[in-house]
């Protein structure tokens, strides 16, 4: 059991951490930061907007599937599975 | 070849599609109809949940929603999507693990209480079929539109074709057809994004087009968007904000949770073979959305950019009314165009200003619906956005016809009231149930009632304000019980409803409304449509502050709970 208590502390530490991320790059850049980012620039994009309708998007991709293949090592590591 | 008759061609080619496979993908069993016996790649069911979840509106409306909102637009974007993540993290894996059928059968395992799931079949129900109002008005407009048949003929026509592969095929068919539909929409949504984009800025990639100079050497494309736009008197393109920032915030979040708390999104995964799949699915499925939700801001950006420059070739320089193009004509006929000859010089005047702007009906819609013609793409690209538009509406009818029948025949029927119904009835029940919902719902979408337009924003806020935090705290916390979380889900909707009901009238009845002298979006700026995160807050706290007050769920569920935290197999 104990097992299983650490492979979901492991889990809530590893969602912790990706969800203040994908809270950073949206609600953060993409809203409450927006107007200081919009002074850098990307190409023809204002930073901040380009959060808003495409950065804080390819995050949330690989935010994803990071989640998805460090929880793949948890499963292993503490021998849970399917 | 005329455009009509290429279009025929291309949309009931792709229904032919739809049919053989449904006729391929027959189901047998319950296991079949409710989760295609868990049988479905991770990749598959990431590009069915792609077709699912994009909607008429999506594919229809959203870019046309960007074009005239810019930055503020972006509330979609990200509500839309960052969805998501709190799905692949928070909810999928465990509800996978559970390894039931339905939503509300988890939510009445795990507070071990029919009314629980009964409060869930509620909100699941109206939720789903507000939602599939939209998809049968969408699928009657693709028709009337592009193909020249009555409303009412194009929808029954769309009926007729949903009942037969979501009846036949269950979740089976449904997945298999989505995944032919998501192809058919992706591919008819970038196609004429690519081609604008190339015309306007020499790059085939939309997404960083948005980003580049124009062709023309008149500077950056959103450098001259917000010029031209702002000379028109409009709001800064890159910068005009939707209400406040709060509002913002509240709203991006309300689609968030909202989004990974709608029962025909969640189902999707209950289809996949493990927990694992679970995870990587939801990735997935956020590729192929993202295929779409990347795009849709730059078709919006060039859309608007587009049309003003067909109005007003040059700054102060006007088009002449009888000059106007052909597209401009035909957009007209539909009521989606409108010109009011105010000064009658018989030139269109397009600004800000509601005295003098002469253009008195653009419908957010053309951008994505004339967007080919405006930017003179050839006519077998205009065929392919009306079977996109038609695709999409059909596979997000049909998962929410699922969701219903399902939620029915299988939470109300078999659990509750006859329980020693057979495997086959049970089969039987939940195809006459489907019959009826698409029945009920094609008459909804023939005679909508009053609160139609708001029905998304319903749909939105009673799944971020009720289904939501049950099914999250029912995975994080073991101790949560019945009453809370019946208290929860009550007390969310109540506030959520309350709010929207107070703004736009009880079941958006005109003349309802309740404001009581407190000004419009009076509770920090919100707006109606925004109000489901505090919903969702109010839920929380309730259940917590109930939770307090009574005893811990007992022993057996927190061993539930507790098996569901895990991958493996229980010893």
């Amino acid at each position: 059991m104990s097992q299983n208590n650490a492979y979901w502390h492991a889990n809530l530490k590893l969602m912790a951490f990706c969800l203040t991320i994908w809270f950073l790059v949206s609600f953060v850049f993409g809203i409450l930061l927006v107007d200081q980012l919009n002074t850098i620039r990307l190409g023809g994009y204002k930073l901040g907007f380009w959060f808003a309708q495409q950065g804080a998007i390819y995050v949330f991709l690989v935010l994803i599937f990071f989640y998805a293949f460090m929880m793949n090592k948890l499963d292993r590591k503490y021998d849970v599975e399917e | 070849m005329d455009l009509k008759t290429l279009t025929y061609i291309v949309v009931f080619g792709t229904f032919f599609i739809y049919f053989a496979i449904a006729w391929w993908a027959r189901a047998n069993s319950t296991s079949e109809f409710y989760v295609a016996n868990k049988g479905i790649h991770p990749v598959l069911n990431g590009m069915a949940t792609g077709a699912d979840w994009m909607s008429a509106a999506s594919f229809i409306s959203m870019a046309g929603l960007i074009a005239f909102t810019g930055y503020g637009g972006s509330v979609f974007l990200m509500g839309w999507t960052g969805g998501y993540v709190l799905l692949a993290m928070l909810l999928a894996p465990y509800l996978r693990k559970h390894g039931k059928f339905t939503v509300p059968e988890f939510i009445g395992d795990r507070y071990y209480s029919n009314t629980a799931r009964m409060v869930a079949v509620v909100c699941l129900i109206i939720a789903s079929l507000t939602y599939i109002i939209g998809q049968m008005k969408g699928v009657g407009v693709a028709f009337s539109r592009f193909l020249e048949v009555e409303f009412t003929l194009g929808l029954v026509i769309g009926m007729g074709v949903v009942w037969f592969y979501a009846v036949l095929g269950g979740m089976k068919g449904i997945t298999y057809t989505q995944i032919a539909q998501y192809v058919v929409l992706i591919f008819a949504y970038t196609v004429p994004a690519v081609f604008i984009s190339l015309e306007l800025t020499g790059n085939p990639i939309p997404q960083i087009g948005l980003g580049s100079q124009m062709t023309d050497g008149s500077g950056y494309l959103l450098d001259k968007l917000d010029l031209i736009v702002t000379d028109l008197g409009f709001k800064e393109y890159t910068t005009a904000k939707l209400g406040s920032t709060v509002n913002m915030f509240a709203y991006t979040l309300s689609l968030m949770i909202g989004t990974a708390g709608l029962p025909h999104v969640i189902m999707r995964f209950f289809t996949v073979p493990s927990v694992k799949a679970a995870r990587s699915s939801a990735g997935w499925a956020l590729v192929f959305i993202a295929l779409l939700y990347t795009v849709a801001p730059a078709v919006g950006a060039m859309a608007r950019l587009n049309l003003i420059n067909t109005i007003q070739p040059a700054s102060g320089e006007s088009l002449v009314y009888a000059e106007r193009p052909q597209w401009f004509q035909n957009w007209e006929k539909t009521g989606l165009l409108e010109f009011e000859d105010k000064n009658k010089d018989g030139k269109i005047q397009y600004s800000a200003d509601k005295e003098t702007n002469e253009m008195v009906k653009i419908d957010r819609d053309i951008m994505v619906l004339a967007n080919p013609e405006i930017a003179k793409l050839p006519n077998w690209v205009i065929a392919l956005v009306a079977a996109g538009g038609l695709a999409a509406a059909l596979s997000t009818a049909a998962g929410l016809l699922l969701a219903i029948s399902s939620s029915i025949s299988h939470d109300l029927m078999k659990s509750i009231l006859i329980p020693d119904i057979s495997e086959k009835n049970e089969l039987l029940a939940s195809r006459i149930v489907m019959t009826v919902a698409i029945g009920i719902a094609g008459y909804l979408g023939l005679n909508p009632p009053g609160f139609a337009a708001g029905t998304v924003a319903l749909a939105f806020g009673l799944a971020a304000s009720s289904i939501f935090p049950a099914l999250m705290m029912g995975i994080f916390s073991k101790t949560i019980n019945n009453k809370a979380a019946i208290a929860g889900m009550v007390s969310g909707i109540g506030v959520t409803l309350l709010y929207v009901f107070q703004h736009h009238g009880i079941m958006f009845i005109k003349g309802t409304e309740f404001m009581m002298g407190m000004d419009k979006n009076w509770f920090f700026g919100i707006d109606p449509k925004a109000f489901g995160a505090v919903g969702a807050l109010v839920n929380f706290a309730v259940a917590f502050m109930v939770a307090k007050a009574t005893d811990p769920a007992p022993e057996h569920i927190q061993a539930l709970v507790d098996n569901l935290r895990v991958p493996a197999k229980s010893a």
